[in-house]
């Protein structure tokens, strides 16, 4: 991609649910704070797997990819960290989203997850968190 | 609007006008020009209620006594005092004997009535050797087979205890537990309880937890075993209509009502179309709610729902049994409400809630616990929701004074009020053509995002405070932040062994059969689908393998993705 259009075309993420649980509501929230913000959003709804989420990614060229977990599927999680690195796509910045214990926040930090938003997150902090770890994506990207 | 709120024309009360009149003055040089409070209905609240607001003498017609029409007072003659709510701690994690251990150790606490959550693999419809084994058993126990429940029921008495399980579609939950009856040579006639999650549009339109069959099959599922519990589980609640799924969705306490009434309309309507007479399944027909923090709001939400439904069932399905017009329903505190931030102001909270419950008059109740949004609920913290309400009862003595609030005038407006909402919804809803078509193409589920992105606007805007997280925020003490519990190392591998060994097992000709039946079931519209899975378990299919059956047969559903 030109670096002019990559500055001028919007942050490309998907909001997703990987896993058994299918509660949506904070996913379909913070779908529509990024999309307010100007985002491209890519809203799949729950009950996706790994290797679905893994595609749209590669198919979609994706900056940043929101995991919503509201029981226990970020358990999953490293694993879709794996995946990515094997397909080459490490740059893409991943957030997750929902309610995740903290002993097993550091291990999604540790699988390379950039942050995750616990419940009383603000949508200014996800809105200027992903928008960052998107540009950070493309810079990454472009090096390549 | 059935009911009518107007203030009364004829009251009469020395010096009451004037004397409100001197008041409304003095409040507004008080308090200047007021913005309108709202409730989280949107219905406008005033500072204060008087005679003027609620007309006594129309008590008999809209109030009448407890166990009488119109029901608002509650639907049994002594309520809470002649027997208390049942304390159904919803539970369920591990193995089958983790569960075992843990039920053992809440009905030592107080705890007066089974519940059983299974994992979510359960809820979806797979055994535990489909999914990621990183998930099994994480919240929720996990029971694909009659030799898993015969485990976690091992010890307890399940004909003298009801049994509530979250039981989604097709009821593979039920099946066995009446297997486990057979076993112990119990009559299916004395098990009692509740297939807790069977609501299929509430898991469609706003949690996504069900089963996936598509909507024609789940629709036929249910009505199925309706029929099978009214021939052969006579006092088993086959139906649980669940509004607490929405309003966690982020419906506002009167969409919830309203929905979960068009939800039983639509249940009811379905069942008639089988033949079958309102007199004889509705009094098998509960619910299940949401009990947020506005509590007033909540309360009322109660009050106008019984009064609703007692309507509803008269004039719509024509029933003439007082049972089958009981708004029998449990509750559970709102895990919505409760925040990461400081968790021990969680225990506050909870308790405000339950109080709403208790005085809304619920049959059954569930406390969450303090750590709801840090985890799946630990240990210590249940025990402390569990007190919640021995403490609320006991020491409190919630329990002996019948719809203590009944006669307030803000609590007797608030009714009036929240039930004209509700009727306008429910009527939005027929417009739609019921429920079932509403939820089918996304009205509904439109609707509930709408109101959950309200309500987050509001908490953005600070203009609804949250303690600990947009106001009020403070040090946390190391020691409110627990360790998240996880099944014990080697748990979940011993039980992939034991159901590869259970699968071995089995007498392979009668699965064969079995699964044969069930299919032809499927395919045989005077056929109970339901009967045939009770038949499937008690021959040795697992869970995930009536389920996939049946997903073959019905069709398979996914959630409707509205953004």
């Amino acid at each position: 991609m030109h670096p002019a259009a990559q500055e001028r075309s919007p942050a490309k993420v998907v909001v997703t649910k990987i896993g058994l649980d299918g509660h949506d509501r904070g996913s379909r929230l913070v779908a529509t704070f990024l999309r307010d913000a100007g985002m491209e959003v890519i809203y799949t709804g729950p009950w996706q797997s790994i290797p679905a989420v893994l595609a749209i990614a590669q198919e979609e060229d994706v900056d940043v990819i929101g995991i919503s977990s509201l029981s226990t599927d970020h358990l999953i999680v490293p694993k879709l960290m794996a995946a990515l690195r094997e397909a080459g796509l490490g740059h893409i910045g991943v957030v997750v989203g929902g309610i995740v214990p903290d002993d097993e926040a550091a291990l999604l930090a540790e699988a390379g997850v950039s942050q995750v938003f616990h419940p009383g997150s603000t949508r200014d902090e996800i809105v200027e968190t992903v928008a960052r770890l998107a540009r950070e994506a493309r810079a990454a990207h472009s090096e390549f | 609007m059935a009911v009518d709120t107007s203030s009364s024309k004829q009251l009469t009360l020395p010096g009451l006008d004037e004397a409100r009149s001197r008041w409304r003055e003095e409040y507004r040089a008080h308090m200047g020009n007021e913005r309108p409070v709202r409730n989280r209905s949107g219905i406008e609240i005033a500072p204060l209620y008087t005679p003027k607001d609620w007309d006594s003498s129309r008590y008999m017609k809209a109030l009448g006594f407890p166990g009488q029409a119109p029901t608002t007072r509650g639907i049994y003659p002594s309520m809470h005092r002649g027997r208390t709510w049942s304390q159904r701690q919803l539970i369920g994690y591990g193995t089958p004997r983790d569960y075992n251990r843990r039920l053992r150790e809440l009905m030592a606490s107080g705890v007066n009535a089974v519940s059983l959550i299974p994992c979510n693999s359960v809820y979806r419809g797979y055994d535990a050797d489909e999914v990621e084994p990183e998930l099994i058993g994480t919240c929720g126990v996990v029971v694909d087979t009659l030799d898993d429940m015969d485990a976690c029921l091992d010890g307890i008495p399940i004909d003298r205890v009801s049994t509530a399980m979250n039981d989604p579609s097709p009821f593979t939950l039920l099946a066995f537990v009446l297997g486990v009856a057979r076993r112990r040579g119990l009559p299916w006639g004395r098990i009692t309880g509740t297939s807790n999650q069977s609501d299929y549009l509430s898991h469609f339109v706003a949690n996504h937890m069900f089963f996936r069959l598509a909507l024609p099959g789940a629709r036929r599922v249910l009505i199925d075993q309706i029929r099978f519990c009214q021939e052969h589980v006579p006092n088993w609640n086959p139906l649980s209509v669940v509004g607490q799924h929405m309003q966690q969705a982020g419906a506002t306490p009167a969409q919830a009502m309203a929905f979960t009434l068009s939800s039983a309309i639509q249940y009811a309507e379905d069942c008639i179309a089988r033949g079958m007479e309102p007199d004889s399944f509705l009094p098998r027909f509960t619910f299940f709610f949401d009990i947020s923090l506005s509590f007033f709001e909540e309360i009322a939400k109660f009050r106008a729902g019984r009064r609703i439904w007692h309507r509803i069932t008269g004039e719509r399905f024509g029933a003439r049994d007082p049972r089958a017009r009981r708004f029998k329903f449990h509750s559970q505190t709102s895990g919505v409400d409760l925040t990461r931030q400081l968790p021990l102001n969680n225990i506050a909270r909870v308790a405000v809630q339950a109080m709403a419950g208790i005085f809304g008059g619920t049959q059954s109740l569930h406390t969450d616990s303090y750590d709801e949004a840090l985890t799946t609920p630990t240990e210590a913290p249940s025990r402390v929701a569990i007190n919640t309400q021995n403490i609320l009862r006991e020491e409190a003595h919630l329990d002996k004074v019948i719809d203590p609030l009944g006669g307030s005038y803000y609590i007797e407006r608030l009714t009036d009020e929240m039930e004209a909402e509700i009727e306008k919804i429910i009527g939005d809803i027929d417009g739609q053509g019921g429920m079932y078509e509403a939820a089918e193409r996304g009205v509904v589920q439109r609707m509930i995002g709408q109101s959950a992105l309200e309500f987050q606007q509001k908490v953005e805007s600070g203009d609804q405070t949250v303690v600990g997280v947009n106001a009020y925020r403070g040090e946390e003490a190391e020691a409110e932040r627990l360790p998240s519990q996880r099944p014990a190392p080697g748990s979940v591998e011993r039980y992939l062994a034991e159901l590869a060994s259970y699968r071995e097992r089995r007498d392979q000709a009668a699965v064969t059969a079995a699964r044969d039946a069930l299919r032809r079931a499927c395919g045989d519209k005077n056929e109970n689908v339901f009967g045939r899975v009770v038949e499937a378990v008690e021959a040795g299919m697992t869970h995930g393998e009536v389920c996939g059956c049946l997903r073959e047969e019905l069709g398979f559903g996914m959630p409707l993705v509205v953004a």
